[in-house]
């Protein structure tokens, strides 16, 4: 064993990969809040742990979510993961049982065909061998899938995938490498031999046949020893850093840690775990309606990992969601990019090779003043409800919307008040998806302040935007309901007396409604309630984005237009009556895009309304003095 | 103005609106055509003002805040667009498709650099 000098280069990467994933954990940790390490101290010693070993076995290693996406994707992740793990575990094991002595260094089970020429012949070390040949057939099989992947993205059932750094290139080359190499070397070696198993036993003694195998093995040793140093050295540079950083994320997350509103150790940890898979971009409506291919969330944390000016990739996103919900990690791409657009202006740095190993980077970032200012608005003094009805902005560019509800509510004898009848002040959401949360801050003082004040129990606002801030920004004590959820209540109690129309609908999840607060079901009982409903091709969670989205700030209209048209034909493709949303803004914006009829659904539900309606409310005022108030 | 002055027949009376293109800085105006190239489109029909959430508290005007940044009065332009609550109504009335919200925020953005000469 003379020429057994071919394992320095992975020992010199192993070891460096460790003490630096050691170190670069140990200063995060550091850099943690105060409550985010008690969070994590806890999570360590109680259940969370427990939850993290077994999400980290179904998702980093099995790769669950990608295979309910995609069966060969999730295969040609799983098989490099698991069987990678599995090759590793049961070398040892074998190096452990087999070898001369136990408890070896690492090479020695990396290796161990080279140290063992001879093993595997017969027994239970044949039937060993056996196994740890199909292990590594199954990794060549998923490589061999991620060659085809990279060349035809298609095939995966992806519409496109990342495209890559230098460092990420010749990361990629040398993992490529590290298993076809261990394939020549152990069947050169076995070749040599006479031993192995089905896989490099059969390709070793056809190879020995008409080759010098045993000159020819050293070669094959010291390409698997270099590419897996390469691939060890390149780890914190490339985006395969991922693969230690994602065990990181998982016990964080499962401790309770989540991204808050600013920049720390969780933020930069996720920013490390993207694997840059591209799922994100495969489910982008900006990319395939759009044709936009360099805003998707896998470019904006790369350009975080490699402290770019990421600008105009921050500010170009609707804000839809749709990526988050697929992110097979995990990582908040919503409130990372929402953080990113609170910063100030970013310095544009393209990192020396050596700067990116780095342990703590500072980001140069020049601190946004306030530019809004919202003096004028003056203190208004609300009358008593009990219940409030927040039209927002854009139900004011529909008012068919608002006259519908008024109608509802009637008909329900609520007694209500509409705050903003005489055009009211903005909720502040459109403000904090511009990232300047602290101009929306007084916006959302002012409103506070008068719907306090109303002593209202439930505010009901017809616009989702709204919505959302609503429940998640504003302290409040009234109940906040979305329109849709409120005229749920209503056929729920009783209160409202509907009709049975004979339409076909097919309803559209606004973003800010389904994904970004959860409320799919009470809208689909409402409709379920007046009209037949059909289910749409993407609903729900995976619900399409009207393309007017306030959340994307320099989207030109022409774009938009685009992306609408293509979400209203994937709705329309079964030709309903009616397109049915729950959102102004995307009531608007679907309006042009499509022939379909569209409405809100308060419309739908007033015009299920027995017709006497309009008679009757009529003679209401005089009962209830609260509503009169409220209509005029 | 003094009853002196508003007895003096002639042009004294009214404070000039003759506007001085020399004077004007056109820095903002190119700064925002640059990131904002539909500002362009804008043909002044004043639908976003109609529309305008903030206008209707404050003497906000969008469509005058457009003659501000094309002819460079910077003084007033200041004023206004801290004004603005992005709220977006006016891009949904716009005919010309002009993204009024962009406009304002890339204009708030130019004032600020010019106020610290990074423009």
């Amino acid at each position: 064993m003379n020429s057994d000098l071919f394992v320095i280069p992975f020992n010199l990467g192993l070891y460096f990969i460790l003490i630096y994933s050691v170190v670069r954990s140990t200063i995060w940790f550091r850099n943690l809040s105060r409550p985010d390490k008690l969070r994590l101290q806890r999570g360590f010693f109680g259940k969370p742990f427990m939850d993290s070993l077994k999400e980290i076995f179904m998702e980093s290693l099995l790769h669950r979510k990608i295979f309910r996406k995609n069966p060969v994707l999730g295969y040609m992740h799983m098989s490099l993961a698991f069987g990678w793990f599995l090759l590793i575990v049961f070398g040892t094991i074998e190096a452990d049982f087999f070898g001369e002595k136990h408890l070896n260094p690492p090479s020695h089970a990396i290796f161990f065909r080279w140290f063992n020429p001879d093993h595997g012949t017969e027994g239970l070390a044949k039937l060993y061998g056996f196994w740890m040949d199909l292990i590594l057939a199954f990794i060549l099989s998923g490589l061999l899938l991620a060659m085809v992947k990279r060349f035809i993205p298609g095939m995966m059932g992806m519409k496109k995938t990342t495209k890559h750094t230098w460092t990420d290139r010749i990361a990629l080359i040398s993992l490529w490498l590290i298993f076809p190499s261990r394939l020549m070397a152990e069947s050169f070696t076995c070749g040599a031999h006479g031993s192995g198993s089905f896989l490099t036993g059969t390709l070793g003694s056809a190879l020995a046949s008409f080759l010098p195998a045993a000159e020819i093995a050293p070669f094959f040793w010291w390409l698997y020893s270099l590419s897996l140093g390469t691939f060890f050295f390149l780890l914190p540079v490339s985006r395969y850093f991922h693969i230690p950083v994602e065990l990181l994320l998982i016990f964080m997350r499962n401790s309770g840690i989540t991204t808050g509103d600013r920049h720390s150790s969780y933020t930069e940890v996720q920013t490390h775990a993207c694997s840059s898979c591209g799922v994100c971009i495969s489910v982008c409506q900006m990319s395939y309606a759009a044709g936009i291919n360099d805003i998707q969330s896998a470019y904006l944390v790369k350009g975080l990992r490699n402290d770019r000016d990421i600008a105009a990739i921050t500010a170009n996103c609707l804000m839809c969601g749709r990526c988050e919900e697929v992110c097979p990690v995990g990582i908040e791409l919503g409130p990372m990019r929402l953080i990113e657009r609170r910063q100030g202006e970013r310095e544009d740095r393209r990192l020396r090779f050596t700067e990116r190993y780095e342990l703590t980077r500072r980001r140069s970032t020049i601190e946004k003043e306030p530019t809004q200012s919202y003096g004028y608005l003056t203190r208004e003094e609300p009358e008593h409800a009990e219940v409030l009805f927040f039209a927002g902005c854009m139900t004011h560019l529909t008012p068919s919307v608002i006259v519908a509800m008024k109608k509802i509510m009637e008909s329900a004898g609520v007694r209500y008040r509409f705050m903003d009848e005489k055009g009211g002040v903005c909720c502040g959401r459109p403000l904090m998806l511009a990232g300047r949360d602290k101009e929306a801050r007084e916006l959302i003082n002012h409103n506070s302040d008068i719907i306090w004040k109303s002593g209202a129990r439930i505010l009901v606002t017809s616009c989702p935007i709204c919505y959302k801030v609503f429940r998640e920004s504003y302290y409040l004590e009234a109940q906040v309901m979305h329109h849709s959820e409120f005229i749920n209540l209503l056929i729920e109690e009783g209160s409202l007396r509907l009709g049975y129309l004979h339409r076909r609908v097919v309803y559209h999840d606004p973003c800010e409604l389904g994904r970004g607060s959860g409320i799919y079901d009470e809208p689909r009982a409402v409709i379920s309630y007046v009209a037949e409903l059909q289910s749409a091709v993407q609903e729900g969670s995976m619900s399409l984005c009207c393309g007017g989205s306030l959340g994307n700030l320099t989207l030109s209209s022409g774009k938009r237009a685009v992306i609408a048209a293509d979400a209203a034909r994937t709705l329309t493709i079964a030709s309903p009556d009616e397109l049915i949303t729950a959102c102004p803004l995307c009531k608007k914006t679907f309006a042009q895009a499509t022939e379909t009829k569209v409405s809100d659904i308060a419309e739908l539900v007033a015009a299920a309304l027995p017709k006497q309606v309009a008679s009757r409310s009529k003679k209401r005022p005089a009962r209830h003095p609260a509503k009169a108030s409220g209509n005029g | 103005m003094s009853i002196d002055q508003a007895n003096k027949f002639g042009f004294t009376i009214n404070r000039s609106r003759l506007i001085d293109y020399d004077a004007s800085d056109r820095k903002v105006r190119d700064y925002i055509t640059a990131r904002e190239p539909s500002f362009r489109l804008c043909f002044a029909c004043g639908g976003c003002t109609a529309a305008c959430t903030a206008g209707h508290h404050t003497t906000f005007n969008l469509r005058r805040m457009n003659t501000y940044i094309r002819r460079g009065e910077i003084d007033p332009l200041r004023e206004e667009v801290t004004r603005c609550m992005l709220c977006g109504k006016c891009l949904l009335v716009c005919p010309r498709g002009v993204n009024t919200r962009n406009v304002v925020a890339v204009a708030a953005e130019a004032i600020r650099k010019l106020d610290r000469n990074e423009l």
